[in-house]
């Protein structure tokens, strides 16, 4: 694989997770369980928005066609999306019936896992020898370091509370676990960036991730649920079918209205 | 008429001193630490450095350095943003710190240098608590991490029962 398409293979699935998890966590605006986490989440979604920002117009830049963040974002299809699938399912949870409403916890325990990841990723990638990519994830990791304070903080009191709270978290836990796996299986895109010094090897944060989501699962009195082979493919632009009713959504109204501007 | 514009560094910052927060608007940009640099180029260009990276108050701010130093006399003037280093509450400077406590907002406390490293979640686990900006006692509870606007969150004065905004350490 050619340096150039890695780094920027690299960017949009940083940025591109970033963007479908914060789309994600929007929908929960005006349908939080209470008025204080419906501006948490409110919260977290345009951090990490803010982050798909920062990624797209740099990945728009290197990839030098022409386009912006704008572009790449309103204008790509699910199988040009390269976020990891763990961002993109529904915040009403994978059991089947349950389709219509949010589960929070299940948003709970996926920020968790994702934002875990995210901190260690941003610590290693402050030191990338892409100043650019460099100097947006010493930003992101003020705001993700946060985030996962926030996620810690309701795990543990989900966990650790009611009998209805401890099995709705450990039901989402388990459901997420296996997503999981993609966060830290490399390939070629990986191994080139980290060849460069651009990027992380991703299965070098496995277990600094791992120490910190089970202490908070310990903590949470939740059960590390056991290792799974399932390996989800979103990163390569193969998606399960909840992408594309994101991106509907996401991206109608600059598609209905090309050139639309604030 | 020709306006004669004294054309140094001082002034443009003088005229930065004048553009507040969209979104507490007694906190001028200075204030906030994100006007990292002033260059007096042929045209005047003013670094600023975005708080939040979503923070959507950004667009407005950039308006309204152009708008100030057109005002200013500084036609063209232009903006651009940097990363790094990354904001830190930690550059709100001290009459910014007075303006917000006087606007009923809790100032910052230290950002750490570092959020490195795996946090040890405990439930009771004591954290610096922010003085209420109304009465000044430290007897204050978390109503919620997350505020109004990206950069604050919520609090309540156990004394004086009034919650107030608390501008987050980052």
């Amino acid at each position: 694989m050619q340096a150039h398409i890695a780094h920027l293979e690299y960017l949009l699935r940083l940025g591109d997770s970033s963007l479908v998890l914060g789309q994600r966590l929007g929908e929960w605006t005006g349908h939080g369980p209470v008025l204080e986490e419906d501006i948490a989440m409110a919260n977290v979604a345009l951090d990490l928005v803010g982050q798909a920002r920062l990624l797209l117009t740099h990945a728009a830049q290197l990839e030098g066609a022409g386009r912006d963040e704008d572009q790449l974002a309103y204008f790509r299809d699910a199988r040009a999306y390269r976020n990891f699938s763990i961002c993109e399912l529904p915040n009403s949870g994978l059991e089947k019936g349950r389709t219509q409403s949010g589960d929070y916890a299940f948003s709970i325990v996926r920020n968790l896992l994702y934002c875990a990841y995210q901190v260690q990723l941003w610590q290693r990638l402050s030191s990338s020898n892409d100043a650019q990519l460099a100097g947006i994830a010493a930003k992101s990791l003020k705001e993700s370091t946060y985030h996962l304070r926030h996620a810690a903080d309701w795990t543990i009191r989900f966990g650790d509370g009611t009998e209805e709270s401890h099995a709705r978290a450990q039901r989402a836990l388990d459901a997420l676990w296996p997503y999981t796996n993609e966060l830290f299986a490399d390939d070629a895109v990986e191994q080139e960036v980290a060849e460069a010094g651009i990027g992380v090897l991703n299965e070098s944060l496995r277990e600094d991730w791992h120490a910190q989501v089970v202490a908070v699962l310990e903590e949470a009195t939740l059960r590390e649920p056991r290792p799974s082979h399932l390996l989800t493919t979103g990163k390569t632009g193969l998606h399960s079918e909840h992408l594309d009713f994101l991106l509907a959504e996401m991206q109608v109204l600059a598609r209905a209205h090309p050139g639309a501007v604030w | 008429m020709s306006a004669v514009i004294e054309h140094n560094a001082d002034a443009v910052w003088a005229l930065l001193a004048g553009v507040l927060d969209p979104e507490i608007p007694v906190l001028s940009i200075c204030d906030l630490g994100i006007v990292r640099e002033v260059r007096m180029g042929e045209q005047v260009e003013v670094v600023i450095t975005p708080t939040y990276a979503g923070c959507p108050a950004m667009h407005v701010i950039e308006q309204s350095v152009r708008e100030a130093l057109y005002a200013g006399g500084y036609a063209g003037a232009r903006v651009s943003t940097t990363l790094t280093p990354a904001w830190t509450t930690d550059w709100i400077t001290a009459a910014g710190r007075a303006k917000l406590q006087a606007y009923g907002i809790a100032p910052p406390g230290a950002a750490h240098a570092n959020t490195a490293q795996v946090i040890h979640f405990k439930r009771a686990t004591p954290q610096a608590v922010p003085a209420c900006p109304q009465c000044g006692s430290t007897h204050t509870e978390l109503l919620s991490q997350f505020g109004s606007t990206a950069c604050k969150a919520l609090y309540r004065c156990v004394e004086c029962r009034e919650p107030f905004d608390y501008f987050k350490p980052y």
